[in-house]
């Protein structure tokens, strides 16, 4: 079994790597929109690929909170070693995961000082989810933000058809 | 109870395999952004050797080994401490050269490529090229400069994945003249 650890050195060295080579093709802020995007783009299939990856009995859930449930317990446990700390929801669809210490902005240090710098650890990690909410039948718009380091909230919006 | 245990173990799995699609995700990018194969080797042993500076200091950390003495201590240490810490798997090492300054490590399996094929397209492609520079940069934290590469790999069809390590020279740190 890989360590736990390496995923997140891991994901340190590809935020960097691909700010990089996208910033050296476009300096300014189109470039960051798009290492934004590939970054969430990764996440996206690799969340598709873990929940296509889980035991079936692991999905028997009855409705659509069960599965943020999931996401919160399981998913977090499995990837960060820790629980979100709380889940709230205006049962119409839309979920706020909020994180009080998320590993990847720990790092970083806390508080305001590198605001900025934030978004770029959120993106794979929202497309993690997009990707493992598609999997398990849920289609949904899911963006992060930041009040300071190194808390977080994830707002998940089901889309329904 | 036994739904806990079910719970735990499945819990490391999600861990590993999230490791092993994420690192995927790494080189199909990466594959995408640089025209040739060997670019793609490059950024893969630059990103691991920035990776392997950082890396060693968790090691430390968590393994209590002590300084090593020789390359052979050494070759023990990454093989039986290391790769079983960070990967689950302990390469067998093999190979001495007669000056005891290159060993190879054989891996029966690699975590990296599980789920993984090479298209036809990337013949020169070494996909697991972190790893090596993973080494290389947790190495050269503990004074040692060497240098790692992949000679053989299941990826490509050959019947193991065997990675050559040669010590190149210790580096000395730098002291301010007049001090011992």
């Amino acid at each position: 079994m890989v360590d736990a650890v390496l995923f997140e050195f891991l994901h340190t060295e590809m935020v960097a790597e691909l700010w990089a080579h996208d910033s050296d093709l476009d300096p300014g802020p189109g470039g960051q929109k798009t290492s934004l995007l590939v970054l969430e783009g990764m996440g996206f299939r690799v969340g598709q690929a873990l929940g296509e990856r889980l035991p079936r009995e692991m999905l028997a859930f009855r409705e659509e909170l069960d599965v943020l449930k999931f996401l919160c317990k399981d998913l977090w446990g499995a990837v960060f070693q820790k629980q979100m700390d709380s889940l709230r929801t205006n049962h119409q669809g839309t979920y706020v995961l909020q994180d009080s210490s998320f590993p990847l902005l720990v790092r970083m240090g806390s508080g305001l000082q590198y605001l900025e710098e934030a978004p770029k650890f959120l993106a794979f990690t929202c497309g993690l989810l997009r990707g493992t909410l598609s999997t398990l039948g849920i289609k949904s718009l899911v963006t992060a933000s930041v009040a300071a380091l190194p808390a977080c909230k994830f707002q998940v919006v089901i889309q329904r058809s | 109870m036994s739904r806990q245990a079910n719970r735990g173990t499945e819990s490391k799995k999600m861990s590993s395999e999230l490791f092993t699609l994420t690192y995927g995700a790494l080189v199909t990018q990466l594959c995408k952004d640089y025209e040739n194969d060997e670019d793609v080797n490059k950024q893969l042993d630059k990103m691991g050797y920035n990776i392997g500076v950082r890396l060693i200091e968790d090691f430390l950390a968590r393994s209590n080994v002590g300084k090593c003495h020789d390359f052979r201590e050494t070759a023990d240490v990454i093989a039986k401490v290391a790769f079983k810490m960070y990967l689950g798997i302990t390469p067998s090492i093999t190979n001495w050269s007669p000056a005891g300054d290159e060993f190879s490590l054989i891996l029966e399996n690699n975590p990296l490529v599980d789920f993984v094929e090479l298209p036809d397209n990337h013949s020169s492609l070494i996909y697991s090229n972190l790893l090596c520079g993973v080494l290389r940069g947790a190495l050269e934290m503990v004074q040692m400069a060497v240098e790692a590469k992949f000679v053989q790999d299941i990826l490509k069809g050959d019947g193991v994945t065997e990675i050559r390590m040669r010590f190149i020279r210790r580096i000395e740190d730098n002291l301010p003249v007049g001090e011992e």
